[in-house]
């Protein structure tokens, strides 16, 4: 049980691809455990992924089922995480632990299927739409050394992209 | 002891403003901060932050051979930057309909009647020259939920106006 370090952007670490899980182990159970205990330890934060706490696997923790009236799984914990498919885009604001007094708006998959391995190397399959959709994508990013920096979308294509679509 | 300043420009559209004052300030040893840059109608508008010992008739001076030559107004004003505070928007207005006098007031003096404030408005005047319409977003923060206030603007409704309120949420990952 610990809360670890953040990394911060513009930290290079942040920008390196992290590599899959192999052994299921002890350490690894740990490390889920700290990753929980240091994603709660930042009020309002709905996931964390494996590379902001300097540990370069393909691990993220999302849980949005603090927030009220949306679709949620619960806790997921997702050790190397696929996503399987993607249907629609929506446009949202996003901010991240890594990137300091920054939000901006991000367009991702309104309804995705994802497919990871729990603590113990079990395969299971998440439907995930909306906010937690959202959350999953935001985070899986990390994995490949992406920032929502690297896909920000102005207010204006904002309004456009919705006025085409009602 | 380096302070900071707004510098404000208005001037004719054409490449190589930004590129030209920026140089200017660069090569004075200026530092930048947070801008919001846009061409409104023929105009390319400027409200840029910027930081150094000098003080803002020399800023002035630095930026006044690019000013000449490009044709455009300049005003600096000492500020308190405040930087590293933003403050997280939770409510989006969105307003749009046939251009008449007067939205942009009504819709203001709604919002500002229950201390909603406005960190970010931005609007355009699109359609043709003889029926030109009027579209509007603002972010703010704002202490009512978005209902409350998509509520508080439904009277504009009945004068042709499209309004609307929507909750912004900012995930955190």
């Amino acid at each position: 049980m610990a809360v670890r370090e953040v990394l911060h952007y513009p930290d290079i670490r942040l920008k390196q691809v992290s590599v899959p899980v192999s052994s299921f182990d002890q350490a690894l159970r740990e490390f889920l455990c700290d990753l929980e205990d240091t994603m709660r330890a930042s009020p309002g934060c709905v996931g964390l992924a494996a590379p902001q706490v300097n540990y370069f696997q393909r691990i993220v923790i999302v849980d949005v089922s603090g927030k009220p009236g949306i679709a949620h799984n619960g806790r997921m914990l997702l050790v190397n995480p696929e996503v399987v498919s993607r249907e629609g885009e929506a446009v949202g604001r996003e901010g991240c632990l890594s990137v300091p007094d920054y939000t901006g708006n991000v367009a991702r998959a309104e309804r995705i299927c994802v497919r990871a391995q729990d603590g113990n190397g079990e395969w299971r399959e998440y439907r995930c739409e909306g906010y937690e959709a959202r959350a999953v994508l935001h985070e899986i990013d990390h994995l490949d050394g992406l920032l929502f920096l690297d896909r920000l979308v102005s207010k204006r294509e904002l309004f456009r992209r919705k006025a085409y679509r009602t | 002891m380096k302070r900071w300043y707004m510098l404000t420009v208005v001037g004719r559209d054409q490449p190589g403003i930004v590129a030209a004052l920026a140089d200017a300030l660069f090569r004075a040893g200026v530092n930048l901060g947070e801008a919001s840059m846009v061409r409104l109608g023929g105009s390319f508008t400027i409200m840029l932050m910027v930081e150094t010992e000098r003080d803002a008739s020399a800023i002035r001076t630095i930026l006044d051979p690019a000013g000449r030559s490009l044709g455009l107004n300049m005003h600096v004003d000492l500020i308190d930057a405040q930087l590293h505070s933003h403050v997280e928007p939770n409510v989006r207005v969105t307003v749009y309909g046939a251009d008449r006098p007067g939205i942009v007031a009504q819709v203001t003096a709604a919002l500002a009647s229950r201390g909603f404030n406005i960190l970010d408005l931005e609007s355009d005047v699109a359609g043709t020259r003889e029926q030109p319409i009027y579209v509007m977003t603002i972010d703010g923060h704002s202490a009512e939920s978005a209902t409350a206030i998509e509520k508080l603007l439904l009277p504009l409704r009945e004068k042709g106006v499209e309004v609307g309120a929507e909750p912004l949420e900012t995930l955190v990952g």
